[in-house]
């Protein structure tokens, strides 16, 4: 047992989906080439001024609702000011002091079921930096502007996670809840939504931090897992060894799967943060956040809720069906053609589904598979149309195909037999062909009634509807 | 308050300006003495005064529609830019 | 004599087609080139584009055509951004830069009709109080080439006193609209801040900063401040509120109008001679109706001290964006990229921007920031609400606008403090927002004294009418240099 708690804090980026930037008119869109989306305001040309994007501002709104935090009836833009080849003007808008987003929490479910709750210090706006390329251009770096001036909104929590799992855990949280609200895509390869962990360690049982270092832009669930645990290893190896954790910012390596020092961030930053002029107060009256507020969708953790109430789903199943919104909305829309059978809904979209989904890469809004089209299948397997052994046979033809349940069905000619006439038939014919077991069966052998039933089904392929030929077996049978 | 040579020079690296050694004692003794002029400010009564950021009371930000209003005119802006290639601005190395 | 004509009467007479905006141009450029050698008010003379733009005023007004200021000629003060001429903000720095937009108040002013002749001289980014700190050279006073214009608007003075041009615009941060125009024995307004758009207006300190006019009188300052002025949605301190028709109210009798005489301003350090200019002013308002009063400003003395705090943080701030990657000087062969910063910003600016950069650096500086930065801006609420309180009990307030007249080229470099103080009555104002006027009232030791008008927020009307009524019982205003008269 280590004699170490970890202690993490997070600081996530994500990005706000509106169109335009946050002081600017130019768009936000990823992938131009370089510097065509960097405008005059982007740019910190001599004389532009910033004004901001009301979309951001709802966002963050959304956000802050979302988690329960108080919303800042005034909140104030200020500027950081530093000098980096991406950063144009020499300073970055943030919100300082007064951030729009204050105290909210999030809740986790740990490894155990249980849930915990993580403050969320507090939220802010401020626009996002460009970029440095160094591939390919020598003894120099080339500097792209587009993302210059992206609305973020930085979520800042408490540094109350105590392991790596309970990091991601809360990451994917945030994950889910800015994709919930649409106020972020969440695409963490196009640094969408990145993190800045702070970590560091102490002696189990104290109640004082120990020195803490900051992982800077971490772009992946796996990587915040690894660079966490690396860097916990790191600083307890090195107190251990008597050595002293240093106040700092490090980079995680996903190719060594290490962190190390960032040389350019080495000395001590002195930010002189003041109030933007350029900026007046942000203010936000009652009725302009009861207005957001109405706009709010079912959260995860409401939708997980009415999930196990009105379907009868587990915790389990529920949490799982509702970590996006798309396959909640997927998993309804399905329910919704086979009311009665929200369970087979739940274990279709869960399994069959999520697994080849999974093997080739998609995501569930991908539209590959329409939920009225799987919903098709669940009619056919409720309504006896189908057996869950043929069923699967359809689904394999249907994600291969892109036909519906029906059609598959009806060209692969997989339908049930339920035509009393065409069973009673089958069953003659069974009768006629076997005199013998047919007298021992009338003579009291009961047992052979399953030799019956299975030679009509392999007279009807398979397809007769098995509780109708119980039935008509039994009367033919007993004469 | 006289400034040291070290303040003046620490001063001097934040605002990234580069000051010849025969110019620091110059700008030691400005900076002293404009140091001095507003620390006449300590006199002032502001007990429960709220700091002012903006001349005008009561103005509050106005918000801009979402809407994208600029277009790609990275040539007409980067002809005032000392090095671009490829669309980028370049500048030495930078090491992260 | 075309050029002792007002801008209202030259847009008349083009009006009325008695002359052509071209001839005006002519007339105007030969005097800017004639003036240069000893005045050097202009940073860039743009006389092909002026040439144009006055024939194409001249299409326009013989069709009927044309904006208010249709074909009157027009200069900028150089740090107004200007499509297609360069901008250099006085500034090595900025010595090649182009830019690729136009402010709103150079579109505003074209879309009147207005013609620009060149970009004017200033101090370095606007900071300076005598347009010695520009890397073009000093600008130099019309009335005695020995002597400072003022500024940092000293282009745009010299410029409009040696009528080189009817009117120009400028701008005013801590005085320098108010102190070059006094100087310069002419009319100037700095307006509201919010009244004029920044956009485009290279920025020196930003909570204080305000585009205004230089002009021969106070009713040439209405016809461009009505077209300046105005809301943009480019601004966000920018203020949505409609812009009255200046000129129209200008006639207005001041019978019953409430001034206050800013006490403290006469307190201390005033140059007896100006001050008896000041006082026979006051005396001609009094005859015109107004009833005067003494208003005492108990915190007035804490201005400059705060400005010196305020104004080179946001300086410190704003100036960054000047590091030599997309635009500006750079410096040769840059070892890494901090080199590259420092050289190219220590090239890029002269000693006074340095100076106030690093003012500002260290007054925003962990461990500092509340004892000067936070302090300043507490202290700056006393001011401006003493101001407020005052304007509950008067119209407009009235005083010097310098402590004295133009001094000589040199005499206030040595010390920065002392030049600062020359600002000491015009600070007040920028700090609370408020408009504020300086208008000529006679001369000490021959050399033009000015008359500050200070009024409440938005209150320009007000100020443009009394200058004017004053200016109708006094000739201060048309008295011009011998060698430009």
């Amino acid at each position: 047992m280590s004699a170490w708690e970890t202690v993490i804090g997070l600081e996530i980026h994500a990005q706000l989906a509106t169109r335009s930037k946050i002081f600017s008119g130019a768009a936000t869109a990823y992938g131009a080439a370089p510097n065509t989306q960097a405008c005059l305001v982007d740019l910190g040309y001599p004389g532009v001024l910033p004004v901001l994007n009301a979309e951001a501002v709802r966002m963050a709104v959304r956000f802050g609702l979302a988690i329960g935090a108080r919303i800042a009836r005034q909140s104030v833009f200020a500027r950081k000011n530093y000098f980096y080849p991406d950063l144009p003007k020499g300073y970055q808008i943030s919100q300082y002091e007064l951030p729009i987003v204050a105290a909210g929490s999030i809740d986790i479910v740990l490894e155990d079921g249980s849930v915990k709750r993580i403050g969320v210090t507090r939220a802010h706006l401020e626009e996002d930096a460009g970029k440095s390329l160094h591939e390919g251009l020598g003894a120099l770096t080339g500097i792209d502007l587009n993302r210059a001036g992206t609305p973020l909104i930085e979520i800042v929590s408490e540094p109350e996670m105590r392991s790596a799992k309970e990091a991601v855990a809360y990451m994917k949280k945030v994950h889910t809840l800015v994709r919930y609200l649409e106020i972020c895509d969440g695409n963490m390869q196009e640094g969408s939504f990145r993190c800045d962990a702070n970590v560091s360690v102490r002696p189990l049982g104290s109640d004082q931090f120990g020195t803490r270092a900051e992982i800077k832009n971490i772009n992946s669930f796996r990587y915040v897992e690894k660079a966490i645990q690396y860097e916990v290893a790191r600083q307890i190896e090195l107190i251990e060894s008597g050595g002293k954790v240093i106040q700092e910012t490090r980079l995680y390596d996903p190719d060594r799967g290490e962190t190390r020092s960032m040389r350019s961030k080495e000395e001590a930053n002195d930010y002189r943060y003041f109030p933007d002029p350029d900026l007046l107060p942000l203010e936000l009256d009652e009725a302009d956040i009861e207005a957001i507020r109405a706009g709010l969708p079912e959260l995860p953790d409401a939708k997980a809720s009415r999930f196990v109430s009105q379907y009868g789903l587990s915790a389990y199943d529920a949490g799982v069906l509702t970590a996006s919104r798309d396959l909640a909305d997927y998993y309804e829309a399905v329910v919704h053609a086979v009311p009665q059978q929200p369970k087979l809904a739940a274990n279709w979209v869960m399994g069959d589904l999520a697994a080849v989904l999974n093997k080739e890469g998609l995501e569930i809004g991908s539209g590959r598979l329409p939920a009225e089209r799987l919903a098709g299948l669940l009619v056919r397997i409720a309504d006896q149309t189908l057996s869950g052994k043929l069923a699967k046979e359809v689904f394999e033809s249907m994600w291969s195909s892109g036909q519906s349940a029906d059609a598959v069905i009806e060209a692969k000619g997989l339908k049930q037999i339920t035509d009393t006439s065409a069973i009673e038939q089958a069953i003659e014919a069974v009768m006629a062909k076997n005199p013998a077991q047919l007298a021992e069966y009338r003579g009291g052998k009961d047992k052979l009634f399953g030799f019956f039933v299975g030679q009509v089904m392999k007279a009807t392929q398979g397809k007769a509807n098995p509780a109708q030929l119980n039935d008509l077996l039994k009367k033919k049978l007993s004469g | 308050m006289a400034l040291t040579r070290e303040q003046v020079e620490n001063i001097a690296h934040l605002a990234r300006l580069e000051l010849e050694a025969a110019e620091i004692p110059q700008f030691q003794q400005n900076l002293s003495r404009i140091v001095d002029f507003i620390g006449e400010l300590e006199r002032a009564d502001t007990a429960g005064v709220a700091p002012m950021a903006h001349p005008l009371p009561g103005l509050t930000q106005r918000l801009r529609p979402d809407a994208v209003t600029e277009r790609d005119e990275h040539e007409l802006y980067q002809r005032n830019a000392p090095q671009v290639a490829s669309g980028l601005y370049l500048v030495p190395k930078v090491i992260e | 004599m075309i050029h002792r004509q007002t801008l209202s009467q030259l847009a008349a007479a083009l009006r009325a087609r008695k002359v052509s905006s071209v001839e005006l141009v002519r007339t105007y450029l030969a005097r800017i080139e004639a003036s240069q050698p000893a005045l050097n008010a202009f940073v860039s003379i743009t006389a092909e584009h002026a040439l144009a733009a006055a024939e194409a005023a001249d299409r326009a007004l013989a069709a009927g055509r044309g904006g208010p200021l249709e074909g009157v000629p027009i200069g900028h003060k150089d740090l107004f951004c200007t499509a297609g001429v360069r901008t250099t903000c006085g500034s090595r720095m900025l010595e090649n830069f182009v830019s690729p937009y136009d402010a709103t108040v150079v579109t505003r002013l074209r879309a009147a009709g207005a013609v620009m002749l060149g970009k004017l001289n200033m101090d370095e980014f606007a900071m300076g109080s005598s347009n010695e700190t520009s890397h073009f050279g000093p600008v130099r006073n019309p009335w005695n080439t020995a002597l400072v214009p003022g500024g940092s608007s000293g282009g745009s003075a010299a410029a409009v006193a040696a009528r080189l041009l009817p009117a120009a615009t400028a701008t005013d941060t801590g005085g320098s609209i108010r102190q070059p125009a006094a100087f310069c024995g002419i009319t100037g307004i700095k307006p509201t801040y919010g009244r004029v758009s920044r956009y485009g207006m290279i920025a020196f300190a930003s909570s204080l900063d305000q585009g205004g006019v230089l002009a021969a009188s106070a009713e040439d300052a209405a016809w461009l401040l009505r077209e300046m002025a105005g809301f943009d949605p480019r601004d966000s301190t920018s203020v949505d509120a409609p812009v009255p028709d200046y000129p129209a109210g200008l006639d207005a009798p001041l019978a019953g109008m409430k001034i206050g005489l800013l006490k403290e301003f006469f307190d201390t350090g005033l140059d007896p001679q100006y001050e008896r200019c000041v006082r026979e002013a006051l005396a001609v308002f009094e005859r015109l109706g107004a009833t005067l009063c003494e208003v005492s400003l108990p915190n007035i003395s804490l201005s400059v001290p705060v400005y010196y705090v305020v104004a080179p943080a946001e300086c410190s701030s704003n100036l960054a964006r000047y590091d030599g990657v997309r635009f500006g000087h750079r410096c040769a062969d840059a070892r890494d990229l901090q080199d590259l910063y420092k050289r190219s910003r220590s090239e890029g600016f002269g000693a006074e921007v340095k100076r106030r950069i690093m003012t500002g650096t260290y007054v925003l500086s962990a461990g500092y920031y509340d004892a000067y930065y936070l302090k300043a801006q507490r202290a700056r609420r006393l001011i401006s609400a003493e101001f407020a309180r005052a304007f509950g009990e008067v119209d407009l307030l009235m005083g010097p606008t310098t402590p004295t007249v133009a001094f000589a080229l040199g005499a206030k470099t040595a010390d920065p403090i002392t030049m600062y103080l020359n600002d000491i009555y015009t600070i007040g104002a920028n700090l609370a927002g408020l408009p504020a006027m300086s208008i000529p009232c006679g001369f000490a030791a021959g050399l033009p004294a000015g008359l500050q008008i200070i009024g409440p927020h938005f209150a320009e009307q007000r100020l443009l009418q009394a200058a004017h009524r004053y200016q109708l019982e006094t000739d201060w205003h048309v008295r011009l240099p011998e060698q430009y008269a």
